[in-house]
């Protein structure tokens, strides 16, 4: 069956390009306002994964990078659903997270941050969701950093979270939040997000059912990408 | 009671922040990780059509070269097929079509090498100019930003493509024109991406 269009994507829920609490946003924002396009084959379509791109342990970030023992910090297993607007799985996507160590450090070049580098741990863990649409990953919380925003401003614990979908135009960056943080409402970040909601869905819960007595804690995130018309006209036989 | 829509909603954006590359290019960030890294190669070794390379730079609204953007690539083959099961029939073996680039964390610059894409058919009925689709995230912006890069030596496919001409203000329309040269013998497509400004780059809520 051919694939329809996607949904319009509602803004409202979207952080605006320009937030000037988010201070490089301001330099780094579009004034102009982005032309409106309907879906072609450009936007419908995009890259496919398979399980030849990745390995097994790319989704362990305790075991993915360690060299000498495990990474420092609190075991935790994130893991949930990639899901659409209407609710249906989207299996075979790739899912890709990268995070600070327990300290609140990247393992980047350019990170100057006082706390240790782990020299167990990498950061960054992918996987492709099963044909349910669900995918996990097991790493270590991470910490809460400082950052140049404001002169006392802290990140909240977050994991970036980047995935596919199945067409180009359900291409999203996000980042995973977890429950009970007392920063979240203080980051200039997360506030560039203008509905509460929306805020909230970026809010991993803490999943005791998922936990693993004496080893790991777990939360559970699910995404939700766009959705598609699936609406069959005789007309209009790609969909509504 | 009253009906529901009961659609669920999609996650909201966050910016890819400063260190994206620990997660999508760990190479550039310092580390070795992963057997291999992905996007690497867009177009595979038996892929028809001309080899080209694009580069560029991505611009601020001071006019500096921004050096932590991750962008990525998305096109047709040289018969304007994309490699996916919707894309319009098959491509050649090793074509992916997709790529991921990130910018010299010292100058700016970004750079491709690929084939350069065939027209591929658009809504109802109408071609569309050969084009790339890109796809861009930086510390500073929120939801990634989506262009097309169209290219100045199809003067007359751009004139007809359905997309370039839904932009109203026609002066707009050169942001998204690359311009071709030729460097030891290689097609170079030179597209600068320009956030800000009166030149400001077009950019398409898809």
């Amino acid at each position: 069956m051919k694939q329809a269009e996607f949904y319009q994507r509602d803004r409202r829920l979207q952080p605006p390009a320009l937030t000037p609490d988010y201070k490089t946003s301001v330099a780094r924002s579009p004034r102009y306002s982005m032309i409106s396009l309907q879906n072609s084959v450009s936007e419908i379509t995009g890259p496919v994964f398979g399980h030849n791109d990745i390995d097994p342990i790319d989704n362990d970030l305790i075991l993915n990078y360690a060299k000498s023992g495990d990474p420092i910090g609190e075991r935790i297993i994130v893991h949930g659903r990639v899901l659409d607007e209407n609710a249906r799985p989207v299996p075979n996507t790739l899912v890709e997270i990268w995070q600070a160590n327990a300290g609140g450090r990247y393992r980047h070049k350019k990170d100057s941050y006082l706390a240790p580098i782990d020299p167990n741990f990498g950061g960054c863990g992918r996987t492709i969701t099963d044909e349910n649409g669900h995918y996990f990953f097991r790493t270590v919380k991470p910490g809460a950093y400082p950052w140049r925003n404001w002169v006392n401003n802290w990140r909240p614990a977050h994991i970036h979270v980047s995935v596919f979908g199945s067409g180009f135009a359900q291409r999203l960056i996000t980042q995973l939040y977890f429950e009970g943080d007392p920063l979240i409402p203080h980051c200039p970040i997360v506030k560039t997000i203008p509905d509460p909601d929306a805020i909230e869905q970026l809010i991993a819960k803490l999943d005791l059912n998922a936990t693993i007595p004496l080893d790991s804690i777990a939360y559970k995130f699910d995404i939700v990408l766009r959705g598609r018309r699936s609406t069959m006209f005789e007309n209009r036989l790609e969909g509504n | 009671m009253p009906q529901k829509l009961d659609y669920l909603r999609e996650s909201a954006s966050q910016t890819a922040g400063p260190y994206v590359h620990i997660g999508l290019a760990p190479g550039a960030a310092g580390f070795d990780i992963y057997r291999q890294e992905l996007g690497h190669d867009i177009a595979g070794p038996n892929a028809a059509g001309e080899r080209i390379r694009v580069e560029g730079l991505v611009i601020d609204g001071m006019g500096s070269p921004v050096k932590d953007v991750l962008l990525e690539v998305w096109q047709a083959n040289a018969a304007g097929i994309y490699a996916h099961p919707e894309g319009g029939g098959e491509v050649e073996e090793g074509f992916r079509g997709w790529g991921r680039v990130i910018t010299d964390f010292e100058t700016g610059e970004w750079g491709f090498d690929t084939v350069k894409p065939g027209a591929a058919m658009g809504r109802n009925g109408r071609l569309m100019a050969p084009h790339l689709n890109l796809w861009i995230v930086a510390r500073g912006i929120n939801i990634g930003l989506n262009t097309r890069v169209y290219f100045d030596d199809e003067a007359e496919a751009n004139a007809a493509d359905p997309v370039i001409n839904m932009i109203e203000w026609e002066k707009r329309r050169a942001s998204l024109i690359a311009t071709r040269s030729m460097r030891d013998g290689k097609p170079v497509y030179r597209f600068d991406i320009r956030l800000q400004g009166d030149d400001e780059t077009v950019f398409f809520d898809i």
